[in-house]
């Protein structure tokens, strides 16, 4: 890791000095969603009126639609009249060392091997000024700047570039696409917007900025992340540690957008708060994300690694428009206790010779259920284009549940489609074989884990594969025997 | 080194009793082999002996240099320098066999307050025993015993066997579905890893393995117990008369063991 990245990481509690100014003026916003409570979101953000148009139709687009039922997980929807739809990020308290910290939150960083400096970041304790942190943040926006790149929020998006938000915002996530893209449509508090230039390289991962960043994501999150022709940039949303929220719904939009040559990296370590062993409380995590090979030789990448939320309903997807694009979908899906996941890809075949390949292992323990949804289609056009798909479970336990729905159709007959499924089980026999040998049950049955989902983890950036790893210990102890 | 006495172990949780009262008693530098037809509970008995979880001792005490082990699990009774080469070697996707064995071999380093080996030492340590059971080193880099033939899956029980060096050794079965060459490598990697220091337990259907790794002694197990001992005139007597035979002739004698 460089000097740059490390001063960076020590950056801690910089949201609450130099983030939100004011708290009070928010507090009153009211409680439910009306076109007039959609308007005045709006006006508080200060956004143009062609935004403002933009959310009062996918408000009355969500209206008339009907909250979707066909997922593999019962739930009890949420109140959208209760919800609050706006509110500023709210300050955390400032703690004065790791000692003040709850203890088992400090075994469960220690467990994850995050760096002291960042554990104070997440913890909410003030942090010794041992580097500059405005100039070490500055220097990084520079560096952005100076290669072309825009990273910004999508409020400043807005304000700044409202030529690209107006341009490929809803270009890949129409706003009626989904129930829940229609109401992040309408209602989105804030997220990412990411424009990497022609021919650029992004200068660094961007994965260590929005790791930094990314504290107040919100609610309804919208990201926008355009690769122009022959640029790349690799990403990364969400941590390791857990993550606490009290807004039970969670309702992104994530919108990709390759054009020629372009390459783009996404990655998603998802931890949220997933209830208790009984299935109360954590978060209803129901993402819309798709990116779309627009050019020809383009790539997008998707890789996550889900391990958190009560529910989650998530196929991140890419539609290879251009020739010779690729698709790709990595995924380790983890459920515990009572979590229900209901996640996948869908890989839209429409260019000629396209590729694209799906990667998924799904581990259920406890009482929870693991369903993998994936869809692959090879348009008429799409001559010589070719899928893979390894779609593997592993059951921990005699309770839990893990649930295949492949859907596959091929309109041109050049092409391939290929799908390997397998479930096993987590025996009594592997973990004896392992102890058998001199390894420690907790050890063996972490191998077993880590070997399963080796294939995919390898495609996380290096810095958090090995967080990865450890996160699946730790979420899976205590899960056998 | 190890005695066992009067064991009985039933399957955890139910009532049938599997092992019925078992006497053995094995010496540093001692081979021996249990023979018995199926369901006589050899199997189980080097399950027991190496800690599964899924037995449950219900009586006697098993003695390993003097220490009862019957309460430890199985990581700990391998730290002591106990080994199970299975019957049916278990696979593991993703986990290459140098890493199990370079995990398997530090661990029981610490456990016995040895030296652990660094990744490189582990290389060369790891290389000098692939000749043991005529292994090539790109087995080193497949995941445990996944994708292997039954021979394959033997042999890597015997050179993880070489690598972690036993005390005591139960080769379950180890010679059921090899052919006749695999079979003599299988058994001169074993009459290699054999000295005055360790002991060797085989267990065994078939006198056949007998002819490539001698024994000093044979036992014959029958519903759950030890019924005769003796040396390797006691195989040839089973492979010449069968099971069945002895099992009458005890029987008629009203002989226990």
């Amino acid at each position: 890791m460089s000097e740059e990245v490390k001063a960076l990481e020590s950056m801690i509690g910089e949201e609450y000095k130099y983030g939100f100014t004011t708290d009070v003026e928010y507090e009153d916003f009211p409680k439910g969603i009306s076109e007039e409570i959609v308007r005045e979101l709006s006006k508080r953000k200060n956004e143009p009126e062609w935004m403002t148009d933009f959310r009062v139709k996918a408000y009355h687009a969500w209206k008339e639609m009907e909250e979707p039922t066909w997922f593999n997980a019962t739930y009890k929807k949420p109140d959208y009249e209760n919800l609050l739809y706006y509110s500023a990020p709210k300050k955390k308290p400032q703690l004065d060392s790791m000692d003040d910290v709850d203890p088992n939150i400090r075994e469960t960083y220690e467990k994850l091997g995050i760096p002291l400096e960042e554990q104070k970041m997440l913890a909410g304790v003030a942090v010794d000024a041992v580097f500059d942190s405005v100039s070490v943040f500055t220097s990084f926006k520079e560096k952005l700047a100076e290669a072309g790149v825009i990273f910004c929020s999508m409020s400043e998006a807005i304000q700044d570039h409202p030529e690209l938000v107006k341009k490929y915002m809803a270009s890949v996530v129409p706003v009626r696409d989904n129930y829940f893209s229609a109401l992040n449509s309408a209602v989105f508090s804030d997220g990412s917007f990411c424009y990497i230039p022609k021919n650029t390289k992004c200068p660094m991962e961007l994965s260590t900025y929005f790791r930094i960043n990314n504290m107040e994501s919100g609610q309804f999150e919208r990201t926008l992340i355009v690769a122009e022709e022959g640029s790349s940039v690799s990403y990364l949303e969400g941590c390791t540690a857990p993550m606490y929220d009290e807004n039970q719904l969670h309702a992104a939009v994530v919108e990709l957008v390759a054009l020629d040559n372009a390459d783009i990296k996404y990655s998603t370590i998802q931890n949220w708060y997933s209830g208790d062993e009984n299935g109360k409380g954590g978060i209803y995590n129901f993402v819309t994300k798709r990116g779309i090979c627009k050019g020809r030789n383009s790539k997008i990448s998707w890789t996550q690694l889900e391990t958190g939320s009560a529910v989650t309903l998530k196929y991140p997807s890419v539609i290879l428009q251009g020739d010779n694009s690729i698709g790709e979908f990595y995924s380790v899906a983890v459920t515990t206790k009572m979590q229900q996941a209901d996640t996948g890809t869908k890989m839209i075949h429409l260019g000629k010779n396209t590729k694209s390949t799906i990667i998924s292992k799904g581990i259920s323990a406890g009482r929870s259920q693991n369903s993998y949804r994936g869809e692959v289609k090879i348009g008429k056009k799409a001559h010589g284009s070719k899928n893979y798909s390894v779609c593997d479970s592993m059951l921990i336990g005699q309770e839990c549940g893990a649930h295949t729905f492949p859907y596959i159709s091929s309109e041109n007959p050049s092409s391939s489609v290929e799908h390997e499924a397998t479930t096993s089980r987590v025996g009594e026999e592997q973990i004896f074989y392992l102890m058998q040998r001199g390894i420690s049950e907790q050890d063996a049955i972490s191998m077993i884990i880590n070997g399963f989902v080796k294939d995919v983890l390898k495609e996380l950036p290096l810095e958090f594969a090995v967080e990865a790893n450890k996160l699946l210990d730790v979420k899976l102890e205590g899960s056998v025997g | 080194m190890l005695e066992i006495k009067n064991l009985h172990a039933v399957v955890e949780g139910e009532d049938i009793e599997i092992l019925k009262g078992v006497n053995l008693k094995v010496n540093a530098g001692e081979i021996h082999a249990i023979m018995g037809p199926n369901g006589s509970g050899k199997s189980t008995l080097s399950k027991v002996v190496s800690g599964h979880p899924e037995y449950e001792v219900t009586e006697g005490e098993i003695l390993f240099n003097g220490e009862d082990i019957t309460e430890l699990d199985a990581d700990e009774r391998a730290h002591l320098g106990l080994f199970l080469a299975f019957q049916y070697p278990v696979e593991v996707p993703g986990i290459t066999n140098r890493t199990l064995l370079r995990e398997a071999y530090n661990t029981i380093a610490r456990a016995n307050d040895r030296e652990e080996l660094d990744p490189l030492e582990f290389e060369d340590y790891i290389e000098s025993k692939l000749d043991v059971i005529d292994m090539k080193d790109e087995f080193l880099n497949r995941s445990i015993n996944t994708g292997f033939s039954g021979g394959e899956k033997k042999k890597n029980e015997i050179f993880q066997m070489a690598v972690l060096n036993p005390v005591l050794s139960f080769l379950d079965e180890t010679d059921s579905g090899l052919d006749i060459d695999a079979l003599k490598v299988v058994s001169d990697g074993v009459n290699k890893i054999a000295n005055d220091e360790n002991a060797i337990v085989m267990i065994t259907h078939y006198q056949r393995l007998l002819n490539y790794i001698k024994p000093d002694f044979v036992h014959v197990m029958m519903d759950g117990k030890i019924i005769k001992s003796g040396d390797i005139s006691l195989a040839e007597e089973l492979e010449a008369n069968g099971y069945d035979k002895m099992e009458k002739e005890l029987a008629l004698n009203g002989e226990a063991q």
